[in-house]
């Protein structure tokens, strides 16, 4: 390819300046081709913009390799991880992932890293984007209050993973010390109507997955692989309610899409579209209608795809457990007209993901409060059960709790709830599989045990059903769930 | 007898009187082995204080050494962040308590103010031992419960307000030497763990002045490492919100602090 562009650009060396491969490569002509160098930097040093995910700065629209500056602070912070559950993360930024950086091919990028007076910890970086041992990380280790220098040439295009490599490296990249960095090609990269920045992480804290408060990291659970939480942009609900990505229909969208791990390896896939171009593992062969692409942990790749039928659609990653049982879940909406001949009706998934990414969740975290203050309410119980249904019981019981007539009993005006108001509770924790007899119907199914809702979430649960459709009323309390918990499961058979 | 004397003064003109406490050293199995083999290493017996050096303690000693109040200090010597959260070069100000331990204190200040008790920074190897027990127990290193206890402190971040000294006694009645504030040690500067930690077994290592210090040969211990990794990022002028230290001399004969 390389070989391609120095023979155009002597073809048109003489042509307009708009075409930015004959400027760039003019120079190596006579100093000898180097793979990605055009020579010197041009013109004024130029300040590089940084942006917070999930945005990308601008193109950087120029046609000659630049000085770009780039300065980036590290930060220590507590964030929120999930509803109620905060973590101290170690940012390039303030934000997991950190900020986006885009520059040209053949630029020289003059790299500041500053590490924040109040931070604890030295850090460094290291740019996947760099040609130098260590990428940067050995000139770039910086103690707290400091700040370090560093200049490299772009010599490779593609969308590259930066991140942490002080010691000791998991930590540092699991607290979620990671981002990408744009390289484009000299003549840049074709026009879309939306670029967005997304990134995959594994989380591992002490509690488990929504224990609620400051939840510190679990050394142990990182070197078994086993996380706690799999997240896109770093928290539960990053891209989904009033945060989700936008597009309209007839759009372009192109996602920058990085993996920072420390362990996992992603399988992304956005439900319902599939990827007219993927630049698979960052690289520049174009591979073409990609239903799921793999990203390597420390690598990242380029999707694109156009939008024809409006809706919400979710971002997995498709090792599926970790999107519903995990956090890997992020939602792309799309506004526009319908158009009946691409796609007609509904689909079960959609409708029940995006119910449950437009909810804030708001009642759970006044709920959550009042608990902790021992002033719940059983209004708040409702009010929040009804959030967590949604997304939780939903999908099956189907939210006007009439379920599925032979498939998924009813919840609602249930004679099984009738019969002994506190028995779902059992159900919920410890799931319910066989012969059941509900409203004269008899169901031959399972339910899973919900273990990863926690008492004060069952309890809250249990409460809006008790209190909706025709149920008898009354209301679960968390010690309640905590004894339940404690016992062995009922016989599934008893009583029927 | 005048070098006792003489010393005995000096350490009664120090407010707060440091508390010294004797360890007994011994064969220890470092995270940085003394050779290439991974030997352990050969620690002597020492005494050490107990407790950080506090907010107090310094402010005492710039004011009877006042070449090194802020402001006056030589900036080879210290960065110009040195000392900047106390109110002014002799006062703390209402947001710096008397009992936290001091922090933002470069290692030439450090090295000095222990000089003025007759003392001198601890070793690494030295703190490494001191720092390696629990309450009940010589040597916890092993026990997950030691290692959690103290990476829980490096998940809180530093902005928040430094405890005071004075944290549960462990095995050598030593305290706070985990969970309040990074600690300055005299051989800083040998603790070469490369500032980029991936390149183990490197062809280029040999090249370089005590390249062969590089081997953490502990490596699950995170705790331990973090607490390298820091030191070696330091220069010896740099000051941090988190960097204090303490001081260790030679052992005495019994535990009262008496001189030979």
């Amino acid at each position: 390819m390389k070989q391609v562009i120095y023979a155009m650009s002597t073809l048109l060396a003489l042509t307009a300046g708009q075409y930015g491969l004959a400027a760039d490569t003019a120079p190596a002509a006579t100093q000898g081709y180097i793979h990605g160098d055009f020579g010197p930097p041009r013109g004024e040093p130029i300040h590089a913009v940084l942006t917070t995910p999930p945005m990308v700065p601008a193109p950087t629209q120029r046609n000659y390799p630049a000085k770009v500056i780039v300065e980036l602070e590290v930060i220590e912070k507590e964030l929120p991880i999930s509803e109620g559950v905060t973590y101290t993360f170690w940012t390039f930024g303030g934000t997991v992932p950190g900020k986006f950086i885009r520059v040209r091919q053949g630029d020289t990028v003059e790299f500041h890293l500053k590490n924040n007076p109040n931070n604890k910890m030295p850090h460094n970086i290291d740019l996947h984007g760099v040609t130098g041992p260590g990428g940067g990380a050995a000139s770039s280790f910086t103690a707290p209050g400091h700040e370090s220098r560093f200049t490299f040439k772009a010599l490779n295009q593609g969308i590259y993973v930066y991140h942490c490599a002080t010691s000791p490296v998991g930590m540092h990249v699991a607290n979620g010390m990671y981002g990408l960095i744009l390289i484009e090609p000299p003549e840049g990269l074709s026009p879309v109507d939306h670029e967005y920045y997304v990134m995959q992480g594994d989380f591992y804290t002490t509690g488990k997955y929504r224990e609620k408060g400051l939840q510190p990291f679990d050394m142990e659970k990182a070197i078994d692989e086993k996380p706690t939480y799999v997240l896109f942009n770093g928290a539960e609900g990053s891209l989904t309610g009033d945060k989700a990505l936008t597009a309209k229909t007839n759009e372009t969208v192109r996602i920058f899409i990085g993996n920072g791990g420390p362990n996992l390896v992603s399988s992304f896939h956005v439900i319902g579209e599939i990827f007219d171009h993927v630049q698979q593992e960052g690289g520049t062969k174009v591979q073409e209608n990609v239903q799921t692409t793999l990203i390597p942990s420390g690598g990242a790749a380029i999707v694109e795809f156009h939008t024809e039928v409006p809706g919400s659609y979710v971002m997995v990653d498709h090792s599926i457990f970790r999107a519903f049982n995990k956090g890997a879940l992020a939602i792309l909406k799309v506004d526009g007209p319908e158009d009946k001949s691409i796609y007609s009706g509904k689909e079960v998934d959609a409708v029940y993901l995006g119910d449950r990414a437009g909810s804030n969740l708001a009642a759970v975290t006044q709920a959550t409060k009042a608990a902790t203050a021992g002033k719940l309410t059983k209004e708040e119980q409702i009010k929040a059960g009804q959030q967590l249904f949604v997304g939780t019981c939903s999908v099956c019981h189907q939210a006007n709790g009439a379920g599925l007539p032979g498939v998924f009993p009813p919840l609602a005006k249930s004679s099984v709830i009738a019969a002994d108001p506190k028995r779902p509770i059992d159900i919920v924790l410890h799931g319910l599989s066989g012969k059941v007899t509900v409203n004269g119907q008899e169901y031959n199914s399972v339910m899973p045990p919900m273990t990863q809702l926690n008492d004060d979430e069952v309890a809250n649960i249990l409460t809006f059903v008790l209190n909706s459709w025709d149920n008898p009323g009354g209301r679960v309390e968390a010690d309640e769930v905590a004894k339940a918990r404690a016992q062995p499961a009922a016989n599934p058979a008893a009583g029927h | 007898m005048m070098f006792r004397i003489s010393l005995l003064l000096l350490t009664v003109g120090v407010a707060n009187a440091a508390d010294y406490v004797n360890l007994p050293g011994g064969r220890f199995a470092s995270v940085l082995p003394a050779d290439a083999t991974g030997a352990d290493v050969d620690v002597a017996p020492f005494a050490m204080r107990s407790e950080p050096v506090t907010n107090a303690e310094f402010l005492a000693f710039v004011q009877s050494h006042p070449q090194w109040q802020r402001g006056r200090v030589a900036s080879v010597f210290a960065e110009p962040r040195y000392l900047m959260h106390w109110q002014s070069a002799q006062k703390l100000g209402s947001d710096v308590l008397p009992d936290q331990p001091v922090t933002q204190v470069s290692w030439f200040a450090a090295q000095a103010f222990c000089e003025s008790e007759g003392a001198r920074l601890p070793l690494w190897n030295e703190w490494e031992f001191a720092a390696a027990a629990d309450a009940t127990r010589a040597d916890a290193r092993n026990d997950p419960l030691w290692r959690e206890q103290i990476l829980a402190w490096y998940a809180q971040p530093a902005g928040k307000t430094l405890a005071t000294v004075g944290g549960p006694a462990n095995f050598y009645g030593m305290r706070d030497l985990h969970g309040l504030v990074w600690e300055w040690v005299d051989d800083f500067n040998a603790l070469l763990v490369a500032s980029d930690s991936r390149d183990q077994n490197d062809p280029d290592r040999l090249k370089f002045c005590g390249a062969g210090a590089l081997n953490l040969r502990d490596r699950d211990n995170y705790a331990v490492l973090m607490r390298v990794a820091m030191l070696s990022s330091l220069k010896a002028a740099d000051t941090t919100n988190s960097t204090g230290f303490r001081c260790a001399r030679a052992a005495t004969p019994s535990s009262q602090g008496q001189l030979p």
